[in-house]
């Protein structure tokens, strides 16, 4: 287990419990840039149950950015990815990645869809992508921030823990979707309620920053896209598995 | 009520001017310079300190206006300011539109497909303009003229009131503040949702500008400067800040303890949440501290860009949106390196002054007087109502 100094405890001289997780050297260096966003405050109890029981069903709600143009694209998008990297990190276990993606969801139309999703998968996460949508439609924050919590209620009620994934980020149209009272809304949520969020917006940001991926390009470029999707599924695996260590996240 | 002061406070022109260079910093998106905006270290940002000051100048100025000529003068000359308001908010969305228009063109990439959806207020621009000129539909950082706006159209009474009877029109504003969160009061958008400032609550703080303007701070002066208030505004702002660094370093998160979490979020912006005007008014008594009225500093020519700004506010403000998005033009298609960030941030500042500087050259044109050098400290340009 790594252990990690941060930017301002370093300053304050404090030392910092940000682990970074075991068994991740099989990730391309590309994914692992990222790696440090993130943040496995809280649990995933249900996943850990999961796991010691062999076998984890996961179901990925989402709108168009959890998935990619094509046949070739949902074996790529981050859902199918995330099975990939999570049934390699854990042997022995069946792991199944269930995604329900649709285009231009908003959450209020994710949060009608759950009760059945959760009724036939039974998944024991819940893995809740939102926020593009909810900005180009002007949905209110405030809303907004009901309709997670009201989701995040429903999967624990059905006995499903729940990891928020935020908006990806776009560079181009940054300046034409305003995410960051959505983004805010999901941090707040999560913290809130004790749950992971999966901050792929900052992630792809510092990608992005760091040249890692070119994001602002016009090209269609399938696999960069794929690339990114992969790196996504692989992260939200390790935040996945860290989270629901055994006695909770490190 | 007669306002204490003839002279305009050149604090008030600072701080505005301020305020629009960190409004505009801030609608650069993902601009590594607006890490020194207010925004990042407390609740409230830039927006409480522009619709402050603007009620502040707006009964400032139109309640001389009112006193001298009557109401109906007076209502007129805030309906056409309110006009020209209007005017300017229509000429950015004609930007903005211009700006959905090229990404549409030029844009193809698989992984944002869904992001690509905002060309469909291209698709039918019938609609899309008709809402728009209806003040429905506000894209991204249009959200304050808006406001600005509606808070004018209703300006007249309240300033009516505010001559006579000052505390009860802070009272009723209160009043309606308070009605507005608890029924959830708005004014519906376009495509969906509401308008994001709330003017059914954001009225509060230009409301209480004026209520300021017009005698109210020299009646609350006492405890504004009292140290014991000092210190409790310190205090919040210390809070404000611990709670706000554990957004940016998550793991801290983890010291917030629950009932406090529970209790604070959602901080709204809509509806002008009480944190935030909480941290407002700490920050305005701690800067209030720092800076006391006839500061002879503030007539340093230091301070001169960011008070020339302030005067000609809705000229800058304007001008901030379009170069945030030229800004934003630049990272995506020239360079996004963190010096180009720091150059565009400074050159987009600079050209504000000099916009604002033309324009008071302009002012004292059309007064008839010399066309002398812009001298900001001598002009009483304000919100529109001149002399």
């Amino acid at each position: 287990m790594t252990r990690r100094f941060g930017l301002l405890p370093a300053l304050l001289g404090l030392p910092l419990l940000l682990s970074t997780g075991a068994a991740l050297a099989d990730h391309p260096a590309e994914c692992l840039v990222a790696e440090h966003e993130l943040v496995r405050t809280f649990s995933l109890p249900h996943v850990a149950k999961a796991i010691a029981a062999r076998k984890l069903d996961i179901v990925v709600v989402g709108s168009g950015s959890s998935g990619l143009p094509g046949a070739a694209g949902a074996k790529g998008a981050y859902p199918a990815r995330l099975q990939n990297a999570l049934a390699a990190a854990l042997p022995g276990v069946a792991v199944k990645v269930t995604a329900d993606v649709k285009s231009r969801r908003t959450a209020a139309a994710m949060l009608r869809a759950l009760p059945k999703v959760l009724a036939t998968v039974k998944p024991a996460l819940l893995v809740w992508q939102s926020g593009t949508v909810d900005a180009m439609q002007g949905v209110s924050a405030d809303r907004f921030s009901d309709i997670l919590e009201e989701g995040v209620a429903r999967a624990a009620k059905a006995g499903a823990d729940t990891v928020l994934v935020n908006a990806q980020y776009s560079p181009r149209t940054e300046s034409m979707i305003s995410l960051a009272a959505y983004t805010r809304t999901m941090r707040w949520v999560a913290l809130q309620h004790e749950i992971p969020l999966f901050n792929r917006f900052a992630i792809m940001k510092l990608w992005a920053d760091l040249g890692t991926f070119e994001l602002a390009g016009a090209a269609n470029k399938l696999d960069t896209a794929m690339r990114v999707h992969d790196c996504l599924g692989r992260l939200l695996a390790d935040l996945i598995t860290g989270a629901a260590k055994p006695g909770g996240p490190d | 009520m007669a306002p204490v002061s003839t002279d305009r406070d050149l604090r008030l022109d600072l701080f505005r001017g301020l305020a629009l260079w960190l409004i505009f910093l801030d609608h650069i998106p993902s601009n590594a310079v607006s890490w020194i905006t207010i925004r990042n270290y407390g609740f409230s940002d830039a927006t409480e300190i522009f619709v402050f000051i603007s009620g502040f100048t707006a009964a400032f100025v139109y309640g001389r206006a009112m006193r001298e000529h009557g109401f109906v003068v007076a209502g007129a000359r805030v309906l056409k300011r309110a006009w020209q308001i209007y005017i300017a908010h229509v000429f950015l969305f004609a930007i903005y539109l211009a700006e959905i228009a090229y990404v549409a063109h030029s844009f193809d990439n698989p992984l944002y497909t869904e992001e690509m959806g905002v060309r469909n207020f291209l698709a039918s621009p019938d609609v899309t303009i008709f809402q728009a000129l209806l003040l429905k539909f506000k894209p991204v950082n249009m959200d304050v003229l808006p406001l600005y706006i509606v808070l004018l159209l209703w300006f007249p009474p309240v300033l009516w009131l505010l001559l006579r009877a000052p505390v009860t029109a802070l009272g009723l504003s209160a009043a309606f503040y308070a009605l507005t969160l608890r029924f959830g009061w708005n004014i519906p958008a376009w495509p969906q949702g509401m308008w994001l400032f709330n003017p059914f609550a954001w009225q509060l703080l230009f409301v209480f500008g004026g209520w300021c303007a017009l005698g109210g701070a020299q009646r609350i002066r006492r405890i504004v400067d009292s140290s014991l208030l000092r210190w409790l505004a310190v205090g919040y702002l210390a809070l404000a800040f611990s709670i706000v660094m554990t957004w940016y370093f998550p793991f801290l998160g983890a010291f917030v303890p629950k009932f406090v979490s529970d209790a604070i979020y959602p901080i709204s912006k809509t509806n002008l949440d009480v944190l935030r005007i909480l941290h407002f008014l700490s920050l305005a008594v701690v800067t209030l501290w720092f800076v006391p009225r006839g500061w002879p500093a503030l007539k340093r020519p230091v301070f001169q860009p960011a008070i020339v700004c302030g005067q000609h506010s809705l000229e800058t403000f304007c001008l901030g949106v379009f170069l945030s998005f030229a800004g934003h033009f630049v990272f995506t298609e020239v360079s996004n390196s963190l010096a180009m960030h720091v150059a565009v941030s400074v050159t987009g500042i600079v050209i504000m002054v000099a916009a604002a500087m033309l324009a008071s050259w302009y002012k004292q044109l059309e007064r008839g007087g010399p066309p002398r050098p812009p001298t900001p400290a001598g002009t009483p340009a304000t919100a529109g109502g001149g002399r």
